[in-house]
């Protein structure tokens, strides 16, 4: 963690452990504490205070995103304006299962949620990401349907880091929007189980949401010109705390809770809230921004020199994701004949952290859905292998990198039975 | 990790007996085994591996080979009674989620062994 992430913390554990809610002075000075940092937030991602709401992580946004828009039945939704350009609403019955687009290569967190909703009824679209793990505008486009009435797609992928096109994607969802409005939506069932039908306003539906936590010190975060309309960030990915993240939720867009209990958070995110974490998210993220484009300039360097140094003097290895639309800290290749996990305790061995990027090591042992998106077949992903660079990693740690893979990898071909046709 | 008994290169002919081969690049683990068996006291006179695959894989194939080595060589009707749970053990334990990699060593010797008799 950041050190002035920890300093900005210090003081909300015991000095000022007041709850944030309260109406005494440690309350007041709490709740002040809270409100700077969404305030702060606010200012990073060009959006107004009352549309960030505080959670405790990236899964958890992730889950209120998509299930609060999925499950928003019942809601008022007020549309943005009607043929004659008046503000108005509708009210969208809650038997209403709607349809979701989403990536094959998305985080679980948003996986696993729209997992759940088929389950409940709902219709996903998973879309290919092509060979160099970006997604297509085009397909999204293809994908939209009046029933459409979510789009969720990562802003960079979490293994690959690759970075998708979400102005544009944004722009696709905008025309069809413009095109279809007041358009009949039939429904598949109503609380019968009869087929049945609705006027859904699709001037307000797909809504568009993002997982943004890959990007904050790399990519530009605002929210106007990204053109979305949920955007998830958390606290761990930018020398931020652990257990804290923030929805940004448009202004309009009625959610449904995912956790019911008291008023805080607008009632989406009920709970005391967590008062030094939020604190140091936001100190995370406006240093992360800070330094942006200095700092992605340094890691695009290292990085390239990074990759060109696995590809020339490791045979058989091979890049997974875009070459250079790909966040500047990510390195993610596929050492082919070698096993991931071996590699990685090797490397350990040495002093040097890094991770299968796959799954082997979770409780499944599947290999990473990621690498398999991308076309590539398991024996590259057993063998895939991501180094992330930060904002400690030098020229000179590379080059150590360097000295020591190049022989494990030796060692481990040496004892392994196979030999992939590359 | 200092493994042992692996093969650092192909086989010569008439080096092994009989090698057998378990796993896919699907499960992540691939191993196979070859055996050396002295013909008149059935005992296995020499064992080798190679993996691809995690560090249990790895750690199993190479104390599974130490295990029936010991003392001599292991006679072919015991090396065949050891168990995944026995290799666990001499491991010092396993994870769970890890359990069906060590199964992988004793699996691939058997049909080491089975390749063995077809041919006797």
């Amino acid at each position: 963690m950041d050190k002035g992430v920890k300093k900005a913390m210090e003081p909300y554990w015991t000095e000022n452990f007041g709850n944030p809610n309260a109406l005494y002075k440690e309350g007041l000075i709490a709740r002040n504490a809270v409100e700077t940092a969404r305030g702060d937030v606010a200012k990073v991602l060009g959006a107004r205070a009352k549309e960030i709401i505080f959670t405790n992580g990236g899964t958890e946004s992730d889950n209120l995103a998509i299930l609060g828009v999925a499950k928003s039945g019942g809601n008022f939704v007020p549309l943005r304006t009607d043929e004659e350009g008046n503000p108005t609403g509708t009210k969208i019955p809650s038997a209403f299962r709607g349809h979701i687009v989403t990536t094959k290569f998305e985080h679980h967190a948003v996986l696993n949620a729209c997992k759940q909703l088929e389950k409940e009824g709902f219709e996903v679209t998973y879309l290919d990401v092509g060979k160099d793990g970006v997604v297509n505008p085009e397909d999204v486009k293809k994908a939209l349907k009046l029933e459409t009435i979510l789009v969720s797609i990562m802003y960079a992928n979490n293994e690959i880091g690759t970075i998708q096109p979400i102005r544009e994607i944004a722009k696709v969802i905008r025309n069809f929007k413009k095109n279809g409005r007041g358009n009949f939506v039939p429904l598949r069932t109503d609380e019968e189980g009869n087929p049945t039908g609705t006027k859904i306003p699709s001037s307000v539906f797909p809504y568009f949401h993002t997982d943004a936590c890959q990007t904050p010190g790399y990519l530009d975060l605002n929210v106007e010109r990204l053109g979305v309309d949920l955007l998830t960030l958390n606290g761990s990915k930018i020398y931020g705390p652990k257990g804290v993240g923030l929805l940004y939720v448009k202004n309009g867009i009625k959610l449904k809770p995912i956790l019911y209990g008291g008023e805080q958070e607008k009632k989406l995110r009920p709970g005391t809230e967590n008062v030094p974490a939020i604190v140091g998210l936001a100190k995370a993220l406006k240093i992360a921004d800070k330094d942006k484009d200095k700092e992605s300039a340094r890691l695009v360097k290292l990085r390239d020199y990074f990759i060109g140094k696995l590809l020339s003097e490791i045979p058989k290895t091979v890049l997974n994701g875009h070459p250079t639309q790909r966040l500047p800290n990510n390195i993610n290749i596929s050492i082919l004949d070698a096993e991931g996990e071996s590699i990685v305790l090797y490397l350990d061995e040495a002093g040097i952290a890094c991770s299968t990027g796959s799954a082997c090591t979770s409780e499944s042992l599947e290999p990473s859905h990621v690498i398999l998106a991308i076309d590539k077949p398991h024996a590259y992903a057993h063998g895939a292998m991501r180094f992330s660079l930060g904002r400690s990693t030098t020229k000179k740690e590379i080059d150590f990198v360097m000295k020591v893979l190049p022989d494990i990898i030796k060692k481990l071909r040496m004892f392994s039975p196979v030999n992939i046709k590359i | 990790m200092h493994p042992r008994n692996f093969l650092d290169r192909d086989p010569q002919g008439g080096e092994f007996d009989a090698e057998g081969e378990v796993g896919s690049f699907a499960c992540g683990d691939i191993i196979k085994i070859w055996i050396k068996i002295d013909k008149e006291t059935d005992k296995i006179k020499d064992i080798k591996w190679r993996t691809w695959g995690c560090a249990t894989a790895i750690a199993s194939a190479s104390i599974f080979t130490e295990m029936v080595k010991e003392n001599g060589g292991m006679s072919l009707e015991d090396a065949l009674k050891i168990k995944p749970q026995d290799i666990a053990e001499k491991l010092g334990g396993l994870p769970a989620r890890k359990f069906h990699c060590s199964i992988l060593a004793d699996k691939a010797f058997k049909k080491a062994v089975e390749a063995f008799r077809n041919i006797k």
